[in-house]
């Protein structure tokens, strides 16, 4: 109750900021709107924004899948797997040396118009943050787990395979929930990118337009509408975390 | 392999079999170069308790980490049983850590071995084990709800219910309080019976409370000293005259040992 307090608060501060600052500086609508503005235009265009979003949500979330498969699948692979190790890691560096922005063109390029290529730039910017942290979590077992670990299954075979699923992949689920809570808040960053480079739907392509067309009031409606989606994925994504990870220290971290 | 055909019955007191003693011939072991012992014979006698005196940073614990093959000695020698045979598999491993996991419950962290093997659980052994160490009623609970001594406990437990002929402790009481390490020693000489146990410690007093045999490990490189043989069975008492004595031949030793050290 406190909590949800405070956010207000801090919110409806925002807003008050907003308005001053468009009152005091007399600035156009068309550079500024006020806030009434954009929440009368918000309530008018509810129709337009609301399909917009529902694509970008969509969007949003199969690029978190996608991108928390393949990074979980690739720390795997890297933590477990001497070879790949050597192979995939600087693999995974230089990935990272392409900035995602520039990448845009070329996946719409490749993918067309629609939503592939926007999962699939969701997918990008996730799976470097998901693939890190788990593996940090990975290669940071507490030794002495692993030592007892060792001793419990010596002369077993796949005595490795099942140190990793009963001990270590366990100790690495808080790593990996925080890298999952960085993705569910830079997801929306590679869905907008895409819509921006080339499409026909979403809320950056909304915002685009709106832009395009000096509808300010309408940008920042959409706007409005985007950062709720993030703040409610991030505190979803947050939420089941903690709930799935009761025993681990982090949980009591994050936001509350 | 004993103690691996667990189910079979679960309310016997231990499945471990004839106690097997265990040979270390020979090796020897570096850190950053520095010789930590080269050529060391071990021997530890089958069905008692062995503890290793030293002080900190003399190899004994890496001693341990050898004979629990968790690393492996310079020359490549392993440790062998009576007999000669390979003892992989027949050790339990304990250290001041208690390694309790922290996202198992009590009991399933008794259980783990059995887990990792993919034997069955064997939920019932676990279960009169945590009574035996007074954790009973506390199997769901995660560890840390648990105070340190009741997480020693429970890691007692659970290597009790490994049910390896060999035991190998590693400073296993070092991180609590010393009236909860007093009861602790206690718990265990009882429950470690009949096994042979291999207990390092830098605490005189814990190995006179503890141990049927007694070496002192010293020197660079290190040397184990002929075993001092305390009279009377463990858990001894500390008040105990007989005992006391003891500790002054063993501090004797230990002082010896250091001026030796001191020396070269």
């Amino acid at each position: 109750m406190k909590a949800a307090l405070r956010w207000f608060i801090s919110f409806a501060g925002l807003v008050a900021a907003w308005w001053l600052v468009v009152i005091l500086t007399g600035v156009e609508p068309f550079i500024l709107p006020s806030p009434l503005l954009v929440v009368l235009k918000l309530i008018e265009r509810w129709d337009y924004i609301f399909e917009n979003a529902i694509t970008t949500t969509i969007e949003i979330l199969l690029g978190l899948l996608l991108g928390t498969v393949i990074g979980c699948f690739s720390a795997l692979m890297v933590g477990h797997f001497r070879p790949a190790r050597r192979w995939l890691m600087p693999m995974l560096v230089v990935s990272q040396a392409f900035p995602v922005f520039a990448l845009a063109p070329i996946l719409v390029l490749w993918l067309g118009y629609d939503m592939a290529s926007k999962v699939a730039m969701a997918t990008l910017i996730i799976f470097f943050p998901v693939t890190a942290s788990f593996l940090d979590g990975l290669r940071r077992t507490e030794p002495g787990w692993v030592d007892l670990a060792a001793t419990m299954t010596a002369g077993q075979s796949h005595a490795r395979l099942r140190i990793l699923w009963y001990i270590r992949i366990p100790a690495a689920l808080p790593a990996l929930g925080s890298g999952l809570r960085i993705a569910a808040a830079t997801a929306p960053i590679g869905a907008i990118v895409g819509e921006w480079v080339g499409g026909s739907g979403g809320l950056g392509f909304a915002m685009l337009h709106a832009n395009a067309r000096m509808q300010v009031d309408l940008m920042f409606a959409a706007l409005f509408v985007l950062a709720c989606i993030t703040l409610a994925l991030y505190f979803t994504v947050d939420a089941l975390v903690r709930r799935a990870l009761p025993w681990s220290p982090d949980s009591a971290l994050s936001v509350e | 392999m004993p103690g691996s055909q667990a189910g079979q019955s679960p309310f016997k007191e231990s499945e471990h079999g004839v106690p097997v003693g265990l040979r270390l011939p020979g090796v020897s072991l570096s850190h950053d170069g520095r010789p930590l012992f080269t050529g060391l014979d071990v021997r530890i006698e089958a069905g008692v308790t062995t503890c290793i005196l030293g002080a900190s940073g003399v190899g004994k614990s890496s001693l341990l980490r050898i004979l629990a093959g968790l690393i492996a000695a310079d020359n490549g020698v392993e440790a062998v049983g009576d007999h000669g045979a390979p003892l992989t598999g027949q050790c339990a491993y304990m250290d001041q850590r208690d390694s309790l996991l922290p996202w198992l419950d009590v009991l399933a962290n008794v259980s783990l071995g059995n887990r990792l093997r993919r034997r069955p659980l064997n939920q019932e052994r676990a279960r009169k084990l945590l009574a035996e160490v007074g954790l009973a009623g506390r199997e769901r609970d995660l560890p840390q709800t648990l105070s340190g001594g009741m997480r020693q406990r429970t890691a007692l437990a659970r290597t009790l219910m490994e049910d390896k002929p060999i035991v190998l402790m590693d400073e296993p009481f070092a991180s609590v309080d010393s009236i909860t390490r007093h009861r602790l020693q206690a718990l265990s000489a009882r429950l470690l019976t009949g096994r042979t146990v291999v207990l390092v410690t830098h605490d005189p007093l814990e190995a006179l409370r503890l141990g049927h045999r007694i070496h002192v490990m010293s020197g660079h490189p290190a040397t184990l000293d002929t075993a001092l043989s305390p009279p009377g069975l463990p858990p001894r008492d500390p008040t105990d005259d007989a005992l006391r004595q003891s500790y002054g031949e063993l501090l004797a030793r230990l002082a010896q040992e250091s001026t030796n050290g001191a020396g070269q």
